[in-house]
C-alpha cells in the first residue's frame, strides 16, 4: 500500500481539509510544526518519557486464557489500554499533542469531549504542562457525564457547555472548532480522534500507533508470531485505528474495525457508520458519514459515548474501501453482554466501548481454531460507565450518550 | 454576461459600492423567503445571498445556526432553497443569486447534476464555506464551465494565499473582516484596512467585505474600501425578532415591512 496521507492529506480519496478559510492557515502551521518536531530527537524523547513514566507504558498485552477457553476456539490477548493513566489509551494522543502544542509556543489549548475522557485526559496534560485548558462538552453529555465535568475541574480546565443542534459530541467538535478560528493564535486545538481536516487524522494515528508498535512487538515474543485478527472498537477511530496501523504490512493479519450499532442497524438509533452511513464530508474531511439524502448530517445513538458520532476517521474510509479492514456492528444489548462476560471470566470490566470489540471477538473466536491468535485492544476501563450499566442491566435504561 | 458582474459594472458606473444581504432560505417558511427576498431587493440590495441550512455550520455563529435550525425542523433542503431562486425570480425579483451552501448538501447532489440544476434556475453565483483553493478543483471546473461564478473566501489570517485565491476568483472576493464566525460584532479584526488593500492589490475582480457587519456606520466605512459590503446575521436576527409577525396572516405585511426598513437603513 502506499504511504498515506499523501500531501494534501488523502487516504486514497478520503480526507482532505474542507475547513474555512479562517482556519488553513493554523491547520498549514500545524502540519509544518509536527513535521519538524516528529523528527527531532528531543522532541521524540520528551514524548516517550511521558508515556513510559507518567501514563506507565507499555501497557500490557495479556493473555485472557479463561475468556479464549469459555468461547472454546481462539487464543484471546487484551491489548491493556485500559491500565493508562486517566484510565484508556486518549492519553497517548494528548501527551503527544500536548508537548507538540508547548513546542510551538501555545499557552492556552482547547479540546472537544463527549463523554469526557478526551476531555480529562486534555485537562490531565494542560495541568502537567501548565497550559490553560478549556473544553468543550455539549450540554447533553455535561448533564449525563457530570462526573467527568468535575473530573475535568478538579484538573483545573473550564468546561464549555455547547448549546448547539444536538448538545453532543458533534456539536461540541463544531463549536471547538468555531473557537479555535477566533483565537488561533495563542490557542492549540487537541482533537481526540483521527477525524477532522488534515493534518489530524496523521497526527492523532501517529501518536496512538503505539498500541499496534507494541502489541506487534509482544505477541512476536510470546507467541512468535502475528496474531490472525486485530479486533478494535470505532468510533472516531483512534484506538482502531493505532492498533491496525502498523499491522497494515502484515497480509496475513485481517483487521476488524467494531461500530455501534445501537439498538440495531435497522432501527434509526445507531451510530454504524460504515454499515448505514455514505461518502460526505463532515467536520473537515471525506469519509463515511451518517447523513439524509440531501446531505444533512443525522445524529447517532450507542450506549457507549464514545462511539455515538455520525463519522469516522478517513484513513478508515481508505480500510474499507480498499477491503484492508473490515467493519462490523455490535449492537446495545451485545456490547452489555460481552461486558459482563469480561467481567466475571477476567475480572476485568471494559469500557463500553471496548466492550463493543468483546462481542465481536465472542462472535469471531469459537469460528476459529485453539492455536489461532485474536489480538483485541481494550481501550479503556469501565469504571466511567459503571453507573450507566447499572440503569441498563437494571432496565431503567439510563442513556450514557 | 453573468448578472453578477452586470451588477458589478452597473454600480462602478454610478461610483456606488454593493449592499449584499444574506437570509437563510426556509426560516421560517419558503414562501416567506420568497417576500422577504422581495423585501431586500425593494430595500436597496444589488445581489442576495441565498444561504441553505445545514445541520453543522462551522462558519456560522449563533445567529445564523438558530436559522437553520428553524429551517431544518421544517426539512428545508438544497433541493427546496435553489426553487426559492426560481419563484423569486417569477414573483418578479430581478437581483442576482449567490448561493451560500456547505460542501456535503452539494457533494450529495452529485456535481454535475447540481450545477445544471442551479444554472436552470437562475443562481449565479457560489459560496461553499469549507472549501479551500486546495479542496475546490473539481468544483471551479464545473463552476466555470456552467457561467457560475466559484466565490471565495479570503481571511486576515490568509497572508500569502490572498494572491492565489483572489486570481482564482470569480464574481467577487468575499473578504471576511474578521476572524472567527458570522455575527454582529463591534470591532474588526486590526489589520483590516491593510488586509482589505492587499486584497484590493491582489486582483481586478470586486472585493466585497462581510462577517459582524450590522450598522450603516459600519456599511459606510467598508463600502469605502470595497466594492461590496456583506450583511448577513444582522439580517437573519432582524427576521428572528420579527418571527412572531412572520407567522401570523395578519400581521406578516408588518413584519417584512420592518425587515425592509432595517436593511434600507443599512443604504446610505
Amino acid at each position: 500500500m502506499n504511504q498515506v496521507p499523501d500531501e494534501n492529506g488523502r487516504f486514497g480519496k478520503f480526507g482532505g481539509r474542507y475547513v474555512p478559510e479562517t482556519l488553513m492557515n493554523a491547520l498549514l502551521e500545524l502540519e509544518e510544526a509536527y513535521r519538524h518536531y516528529s523528527k527531532d530527537p528531543a522532541f521524540i524523547a520528551e514524548v516517550r518519557y511521558l508515556l513510559h513514566k507518567y501514563s506507565g507504558r507499555p501497557t500490557s498485552l495479556y493473555h485472557a486464557e479463561r475468556l479464549s477457553n469459555h468461547l472454546g476456539g481462539a487464543q484471546i490477548y487484551l491489548k491493556r489500554e485500559d491500565l493508562n493513566h486517566t484510565g484508556a489509551h486518549k492519553i497517548n494522543n494528548t501527551i503527544g499533542q500536548g508537548v507538540l502544542a508547548k513546542r510551538m509556543g501555545k499557552t492556552k489549548i482547547i479540546a472537544e469531549t463527549g463523554a469526557g475522557q478526551h476531555g480529562v485526559a486534555s485537562a490531565t496534560i494542560a495541568a502537567l504542562l501548565g497550559l490553560e485548558c478549556k473544553v468543550f462538552m455539549g450540554e447533553e453529555d455535561t448533564k449525563r457525564q457530570e462526573l467527568n465535568v468535575f473530573r475535568m475541574k478538579l484538573l483545573g480546565a473550564e468546561v464549555v457547555p455547547v448549546l448547539s443542534g444536538t448538545r453532543t459530541l458533534k456539536d461540541a467538535c463544531n463549536e471547538t472548532l468555531r473557537y479555535w478560528v477566533s483565537n488561533v493564535n495563542d490557542t492549540y486545538y487537541i482533537l481526540g480522534s483521527v477525524t477532522g481536516p488534515h493534518p489530524y487524522p496523521m497526527i492523532v494515528r501517529d501518536f496512538q500507533r503505539i498500541i499496534g508498535d507494541e502489541s506487534r512487538e509482544q505477541i512476536m515474543k510470546e507467541a512468535g508470531r502475528l496474531p490472525d485478527y486485530v479486533v478494535a472498537a470505532v468510533g472516531g477511530g483512534s484506538n482502531a485505528i493505532g492498533m491496525f496501523y502498523p499491522f497494515i504490512g502484515d497480509e496475513s493479519v485481517r483487521m476488524v474495525g467494531v461500530e455501534a450499532a445501537g439498538k440495531g442497524v435497522e432501527t434509526d438509533e445507531h451510530a454504524a457508520t460504515m454499515t448505514k452511513g455514505r461518502h460526505g464530508v463532515f467536520q473537515g474531511s471525506l469519509s463515511y458519514v451518517l447523513q439524509d439524502d440531501y446531505g444533512q448530517v443525522q445524529p447517532a445513538h450507542s450506549i457507549s459515548a464514545g462511539l455515538d458520532y455520525p463519522g469516522i476517521g478517513p484513513e478508515h474510509a481508505y480500510l474499507k474501501d480498499t477491503d484492508r479492514a473490515q467493519y462490523v456492528p455490535i449492537t446495545d444489548a451485545e456490547a452489555l453482554e460481552a461486558l459482563q462476560l469480561l467481567s466475571k471470566t477476567e475480572g476485568i470490566i471494559p469500557a463500553l466501548e471496548s466492550a463493543h470489540a468483546i462481542a465481536q471477538v465472542m462472535k469471531l473466536a469459537p469460528t476459529l481454531g485453539k492455536d489461532q491468535i485474536v489480538v483485541v485492544s481494550l481501550s479503556g476501563r469501565g469504571d466511567k460507565d459503571v453507573q450507566a450499566i447499572m440503569g441498563y442491566l437494571e432496565g431503567t435504561g439510563h442513556e450514557s450518550h | 454576461m453573468n448578472r453578477i458582474d452586470a451588477a458589478f459594472e452597473q454600480l462602478r458606473s454610478k461610483g456606488e459600492s454593493a449592499l449584499i444581504p444574506f437570509l437563510t432560505i426556509g426560516d421560517p417558511d419558503l414562501a416567506t423567503s420568497v417576500e422577504i427576498i422581495q423585501a431586500l431587493e425593494e430595500a436597496g440590495a444589488d445581489m442576495i445571498e441565498l444561504g441553505v441550512p445545514y445541520s453543522d455550520p462551522l462558519a456560522d455563529g449563533p445567529v445564523i445556526q438558530r436559522a437553520s435550525e428553524r429551517a431544518l425542523k421544517n426539512k428545508i433542503s438544497i433541493v427546496d432553497c435553489i426553487q426559492v431562486a426560481e419563484d423569486a425570480r417569477q414573483a418578479g425579483v430581478k437581483l442576482p443569486f449567490i448561493l451560500f451552501t456547505y460542501y456535503n448538501p452539494v457533494l450529495q447532489f452529485g456535481l454535475e447534476p447540481f450545477f445544471k440544476h442551479i444554472t436552470e434556475k437562475g443562481i449565479s453565483g457560489l459560496i461553499i464555506p469549507d472549501l479551500p483553493i486546495e479542496e475546490d478543483e473539481e468544483v471551479r471546473q464545473l463552476a466555470e464551465a456552467a457561467d457560475i461564478h466559484l466565490i471565495p473566501l479570503v481571511a486576515p489570517t490568509s497572508n500569502d494565499r490572498v494572491t492565489r485565491i483572489a486570481g482564482k476568483a470569480r464574481g467577487f472576493v468575499y473578504c471576511v473582516s474578521s476572524l472567527g464566525v458570522t455575527g454582529v460584532r463591534s470591532d474588526f479584526h486590526q489589520g483590516i484596512d491593510e488586509f482589505l488593500s492587499t486584497v484590493r492589490g491582489a486582483t481586478n475582480t470586486p472585493i466585497a467585505v462581510g462577517f459582524g457587519i450590522s450598522s450603516r456606520e459600519q456599511v459606510e466605512r467598508f463600502a469605502k474600501q470595497s466594492d461590496g459590503v456583506i450583511v448577513g446575521s444582522a439580517i437573519v436576527r432582524k427576521i428572528e425578532e420579527v418571527l412572531p409577525l412572520l407567522l401570523t396572516e395578519s400581521t406578516k405585511q408588518e413584519g417584512l415591512a420592518q425587515i425592509k426598513a432595517f436593511v434600507s437603513s443599512l443604504k446610505g
